[in-house]
Parts: C-alpha cells; structure tokens; sequence
C-alpha cells in the first residue's frame, strides 16, 4: 500500500515506521497518489496565532473571544480538554476553565497570517477556495509534473511548511470532491491528515449521521428526522424524485451526497453576494444618536469595502437584533445602484428611523446586495437633493486623503457619536 | 335582502369594489364589498381604509338590506357567468350571500354590514366641477414620474393644487421620484382657487382612471387638507391624501438651458427602443450625441454588445453628448402626442427639459446618466 512519511516526505511502500527517518507519523492508503482534492483546515486557528505571538500563553489555556457578554470564538486545544467550545457562552467557558487566559481577538493580525498561508496555497495551485480565515479547499489534480510530486506530498510539505515558517498546525483532508475533503480533514485533528478513497466512500459514509454534511445544522437534521432521516443509510433508501419532491433542491443535492458525489468545483473566486458589517453593542441601546453614529461607521466601512473591490450594490439591507434575539431586517431597492457611504447611510438611517420604537436594540448591521460593477453605479444624480453631488465629490475626496495619509486621517463628525 | 341586478351592471361595479380592496389584509372585513339594496338602487361600497370606492346601479329591489361577502370571490363569479344573464343576490340577516343566474348557484360566507368601516366625510373647503377629459390628461400624463420609494413617501402620489401661471392661477399636478419631473398644468376650473394643495397617492390615481372615460363627463371634486373626492352621478371615489410637504419642485425646473432640440417624438422614442435592445444591464444607459441637425444615439454595453443610430433634428448649438436612462427618455417621449418633442439641454451633467413643441402647459424634467 502506498504510504508517505509526514516528517520527511519520503514515499515507500507500507510499514508502520519511515525506512528513511525512522518516523511514525506515516500516511498509508491504497489511493494516496491518486486523490487530489484536499481541505485544509488550521488547528485553533486564533488561539495558535496568540501562542505564537505570545510564547508565554505555550502551556496554558487560551480562549479568544471576548467582550462582556462575548462567546468563545476560538479555544485552543488545552481548553478543548476541559470542555470549552467554540460559541459557548464566556462565563460558562470560564466556569469550566477558570485559568484560562481569555485573549481579546486581534482580527487584523489574523487575517494577516491567513493571507501568508494563502499565498503559500497559491503558490500550489491556482485553484484554492478559501472558506473563512482559517481552511480553504484546493484543488491539485493536474500539478504533478509541475510539483515533481503527488498531490499527497505537496500537501504534507505545506502543513510542514506553515508549522515551520508560521509556527501553526493545519490538518488536511484528501479525497476525490469537495465534501468529503471536507469530511476528512475533521476526521484526525489536530496536525492530521486524512484520506477517504473512492473505494471506501460508501462503506465510510453508511452509518454516518446526516448532520455531517456542511450546511445541515440542528434544523436541517430536524427537518430531516421528521421524514426518517438519520444516517447516510436512511438517505440510500429514498428515490431522488420524492427527495427532490420534500427538500427541494437540497433533496437532489442530498441524493447525491448520500452517494459521496460532489461535482461543485474548487474555485478560487465565488463571487460576492453582499457586503455588509454590524456591531454587538456592549449594552442595549435605543438611542437615535447612538444608534446612527454606529449606523454612519458602518456604512462608510460597507462602502469601503465596495470600494476597495469596484462594486456597488442595488439595495440596503439594515439588520437591528432586539433584546430578546428578535432579529429586524429592512431592505430598500435603490433607483440607482450605489457604493457611497453617504447615500447607504441616508436610505439605513431611514429604514431606522422606521424600527426606532421596536428597540432597544443589542446589534446593529447594514449591508449592500444585488451588487454590480462600479462603473454602474452612481450615475444619475438626485434631482431634488441637489448637494448630493456635492457630498458624492466630498466622500471621494477624503477617500483620497485616506488612502494617502492613513483611516484616520479625516473623519465625519457624526462617527465620532 | 333580495334583489335582481344585470349581470353587466354588477359586473362593472363589483370590478371596482375588487381592484379597492387591500388583498393581503389582515382584517377579514376589507376584503369585502359591502352590498346594500334600497329605493331601485343597488350600492357596492369597498375600502381599504385609505380609498373608499361607492357605485350605485340600478336594480330591481324585491327587499330592501344589506350584505358584505368577498369582492375578489364575487367578482370572478360574475365575470364567470355568461353575457346576459339576470342575477339574483339575496341573504336573509347573519346568512350568507346566495347568488342566483340562470342554473348556476352559488352561497357566499358573508360578514355583517354593522362591522363595515365607512369612512368618515371630510369638511371639504373646494368643490367644483371638471371635465373627465381635462383631468385624465392631468393624471395621465404625470403618473409616470410618481416615485415607488417609501422612504420619500410624499413622492409617491401625483400633487394636485393651484399654481400662479402667467396668464392667471392654472391647475396643476406634478410627480417626481427625483430622477425625472412631470408638470402639467390646466386652467383653473372655477370655484377651484381655494383648493389646498394635495398629494394623491398612486393608487387613488390608478383607481380614478376608471372614472374618466368619457371625456365630455363631469366630474364633481371636492378637495380638503386631508382628502379628496371624485364623484359622477354612479360612482364616488374617496381617498385620504398624502400627510406631507411636496418639496419645491419649481426650483429643480431649469429655466436657463440654452441648447435647444427639435425631434419627431414617435422617431425618436422608436429609435431610442432599438439601440437601448442591445443592452442587457437593468439600467440602460443610451448616450445622446448632437451636431447640427444631426442626433446619433448610441448605447454601448462591455458585455452584449453595441448599437448607433443616426436622426434628422433641428439642432444648431454647439456640439454636446449627455446620457439619459433609456426608460426614462422613453417614458417622457411617450407623453407627447402630436407634437415634436423640444428638449432644452444645459451641460452633460445637469438636468434636461423636455416639452411639446412649444406647448407650456406640459414640462418634462429628466437628470442625465454618467455615460
């Protein structure tokens, strides 16, 4: 059987130590060399940044997450031991780990080191697919005369890599789609790599719980349940028409991954869909001025963003979470496609200036949709609002001042509120 | 309550009294028309709170009440039965509604009459007399440029009021959605001076339409600050108007373009259609470029390709190229019926003025698009 030494690369053929370093982290499989759709996915991904950073924090247990009434965002692996999770409540993550150094999260320092193992997945393939900061899927099959090496190797000398160059752990998922790349890169963390042939997908998937498939959460398994749907098997025993006929398009997307057949590509570009950011206030809050100042930051960090790729969007999306959860969402369809803070602040703080008397509100969010390419954007001025031309020039203007001399180079008054 | 009606009479009536009712309402009454059989008077009544529509139609009365029952269900029986036929409505107190033609029957759920809302009768401060043909050119040719958006909710109706022209007060009606203006203007009916200045909303508008066929009619109106009345001797509209201020659309009316384009209206609206076919974008931009006597339009989309076309106009200052949204040049080419169009032109950036021929009575405003 094929099998590969994780330490030092080596290739050979079966046994369960490295006839060149003598290592034990070895990966046998009979289709090690044939796979080439991998997931990789970084080991508490946070948490690992901070011990980096910090080697002090090395032996203790970290959570990042934060704010009065945060949630755990990431616990590194000592605190997994003791039972802390990912979303779990801080005062519950705290009650289980009362030494835990919680860490405050350094959001641009992580999409910083995200952006090195990017680059060090481009330089694999062009083809990675980046699913959030920390994992990505890509696509290697066609780079081995290119890598002089099966898509197996090139994999375990990028986690090789990343741990030496970047002192951060990855795990790997290897296998013939999307899905089950994904499936497998969960399957031996942290510092794993997992395989999942095609000869094995339908013994490995039978008994598997539906909740495994990306996207199938607590009410897509109740939702399932109700029909008989637990396992893999249970979705084997239904025609693709009657899935289709109760799940809709899901149900045939079900049939097929019931089957371990995945046939979306590993892109690196899926376009953008919307733009939007929002902000969880430290305490509820129902105060106009309050509430438009974080409405103005938000807009002009939206529109920065449209900006900073060349898009507009044709609708404004304002989000407003109530006390007990309730979430309020308003959208409004634009005339005239937009990137400018200054109009998606105006049609935001309309749409609040409607939902005011439903707060106190604990989140605040706005967003742009339906976007388009810039150059359709902006193009036909408001006949009665005669110094938005004005204003449009103004925002472009300090824009430039920005880019030049710093974001805090010039600021409006009212994100200071 | 029992009474015999035409089928065509009920027809128009109850077609009415369905398109006022609100569809998705949450109250089950306003889904209903309210029917009550008096003297040889049949009256449908319909609401959504904001119109109220009442139609009278003559009918044979056997006795007197009155019912309210589903005017969407009603209406497509009626427009169901054939061409014709006699039909008969009767409901005893609390009972529903049976409806009766020839060998078809048919029993409708109703609601009490006691639970109805009329609405209240506003102290109306004008009231005067227009022809129906005078006021649909008003509305007609305004309704266009109401805006849909609801945060400018005073846009989103038609300004009816009293206006200084220079030969005396006109009356006139204006709607705008801030990227195209129509003005249109009428003389003053009398006994209309002291009329305040209202916003008719959308669909009062669409609803009023319906009462201005005949161009020769007389349509009673009677205006207050809070509604408006449009009544002939059948049929009574009732509308709240906007709550709030029209913004002050003369100063947006430029007065100062100094270009000066002369078109076939028709050509031109038909030529714009064909160049704006190529582009596949949601707002199509159609560039306008002008020499003497020489129009090109063209429209030019990076994705589905390109389109030019060439007219003979009356053109002769210097050369200038500005462009407009496609749907809104076609819309106000649209508004012109006999006459050739004459646009007024500043710079590429600001707002154009359109009117027919050398008509004043109706302006036309529209902003130009980056091109």
């Amino acid at each position: 059987m094929p099998a590969l030494c994780r330490d030092c690369l080596t290739p050979f053929e079966t046994g369960p130590r490295c006839p060149a370093c003598a290592g034990r982290r070895v990966m046998a499989h009979p289709e090690l060399f044939e796979l080439s759709i991998a997931h990789m996915d970084c080991d508490a991904f946070y948490a690992s940044v901070e011990k980096r950073d910090d080697p002090s924090l090395r032996d203790k247990p970290v959570i990042v997450g934060g704010g009065r009434r945060g949630v755990v965002s990431t616990a590194c692996y000592i605190a997994r031991i003791r039972g802390v999770r990912s979303a779990m409540p801080m005062f519950k993550a705290l009650a289980l780990c009362p030494d835990a150094v919680v860490v405050k999260g350094r959001m641009e320092r992580y999409v910083a080191i995200s952006r090195e193992i990017r680059a060090m997945m481009e330089e694999l393939t062009p083809a990675v697919e980046p699913l959030s900061l920390d994992e990505a899927f890509l696509d290697l099959t066609g780079t081995e005369r290119l890598h002089s090496a099966p898509p197996a190797v090139v994999l375990a000398r990028l986690v090789r890599r990343m741990e030496t160059e970047l002192g951060l752990t990855g795990s790997i998922g290897l296998s013939h789609n999307k899905f089950l790349a994904k499936v497998a890169s969960d399957l031996d963390k942290p510092r794993g790599f997992a395989v999942i042939g095609r000869a094995e997908t339908d013994d490995f998937l039978r008994d598997q719980p539906v909740g495994l498939i990306w996207g199938v959460g607590a009410a897509g398994q109740a939702a399932l349940g109700r029909a008989g749907i637990r396992t893999f098997s249970d979705l084997l025993r239904w025609d693709r028409k009657d899935l289709g006929a109760r799940f809709g398009t899901m149900g045939d997307r079900l049939w097929h991954l019931a089957r371990g057949q995945d046939a979306r590509r590993v892109s690196a570009r899926t376009p953008i869909k919307s733009i939007s950011h929002e902000t969880t206030f430290h305490e509820d809050t129902a105060a106009p001025d309050l509430l438009d100042g974080h409405l103005w930051r938000l807009a002009e960090k939206v529109s920065d963003r449209a900006k900073a790729r060349d898009l507009a969007g044709r609708v404004v999306v304002l989000k407003l979470k109530r006390s007990d959860h309730g979430l309020i969402t308003r959208r409004h369809a634009l005339g005239d496609a937009t990137q400018l803070a200054d109009i998606l602040h105006a049609q935001a703080a309309e749409m609040l200036r409607g939902a005011l008397d439903k707060g106190p509100f604990r989140l605040i969010g706005v967003g742009l949709s339906e976007l388009c390419a810039a150059e359709d954007a902006d193009r036909t001025a408001d006949l009665l609002d005669p110094s938005a031309a004005r204003r449009a020039g103004a925002e472009r203007a300090s824009d430039a001042i920005r880019a030049r001399f710093g974001k805090d180079a010039i600021v409006k008054g009212r994100a200071l509120r | 309550m029992k009474l015999s009606i035409e089928r065509a009479d009920l027809l128009k009536a109850v077609s009415q009294a369905q398109s006022v009712v609100e569809r998705r309402n949450t109250i089950p009454i306003l889904a209903n028309v309210l029917i009550e059989a008096e003297g040889d008077l049949a009256r449908f009544r319909a609401t959504d709170l904001d119109i109220e529509v009442v139609e009278t139609a003559p009918a044979q009365i056997l006795s007197a009440g009155a019912v309210t029952v589903n005017a969407v269900t009603l209406h497509e029986i009626i427009r169901k039965l054939p061409d014709g036929a006699l039909v008969q409505l009767s409901a005893a107190p609390g009972e529903p509604l049976d409806v009766n033609a020839g060998r078809s029957h048919f029993r409708l759920q109703s609601l009490p009459r006691e639970d109805f809302p009329v609405m209240a009768s506003a102290d109306y401060t004008a009231n005067f007399s227009a022809r129906a043909g005078m006021l649909r050119r008003l509305f007609d040719k305004s309704k266009f440029a109401i805006s849909t958006e609801e945060t400018r909710y005073y846009l989103n109706g038609v300004y009816m009021h009293v206006a200084d022209g220079p030969d005396g007060a006109l009356l006139r009606c204006v709607a705008t959605d801030g990227h195209r203006l129509a003005r249109i203007d009428a003389d003053l009916p009398a006994g209309a001076n002291e009329m305040p200045g209202v916003i008719v909303p959308r669909k009062t508008v669409g609803e009023l339409r319906k009462l201005l066929d005949n161009d020769e009619d007389e349509i009673a109106v009677s205006v207050s600050e809070t509604k408006i009345r449009f009544a002939t001797p059948s049929i009574t509209l009732t509308s709240k108007v906007i709550d709030g201020t029209f913004p002050d659309y003369a100063r947006v009316i430029p007065a100062n373009n100094e270009r000066r384009l002369e078109v076939d209206a028709s050509e031109f609206a038909k030529a714009v259609d064909r160049v704006a076919t190529v582009s596949s974008e949601r707002t199509r931009a159609v560039k306008l470029a002008m020499g003497e006597d020489k129009l090109v339009l063209s429209v030019n989309s990076p994705e589905s390709g390109a389109a030019e076309e060439e007219l003979a106009v009356a053109y002769g200052d210097e050369q200038l190229e500005i462009g407009f949204n496609a749907k809104y040049l076609l819309e106000i080419a649209s508004q012109v019926d006999r006459e050739n169009a004459v646009f007024m032109f500043n710079t590429s950036g600001d707002p154009t003025l359109m009117r027919e021929g050398n008509d004043p009575s109706a302006v036309y405003v529209v902003m130009p698009m980056r091109v």
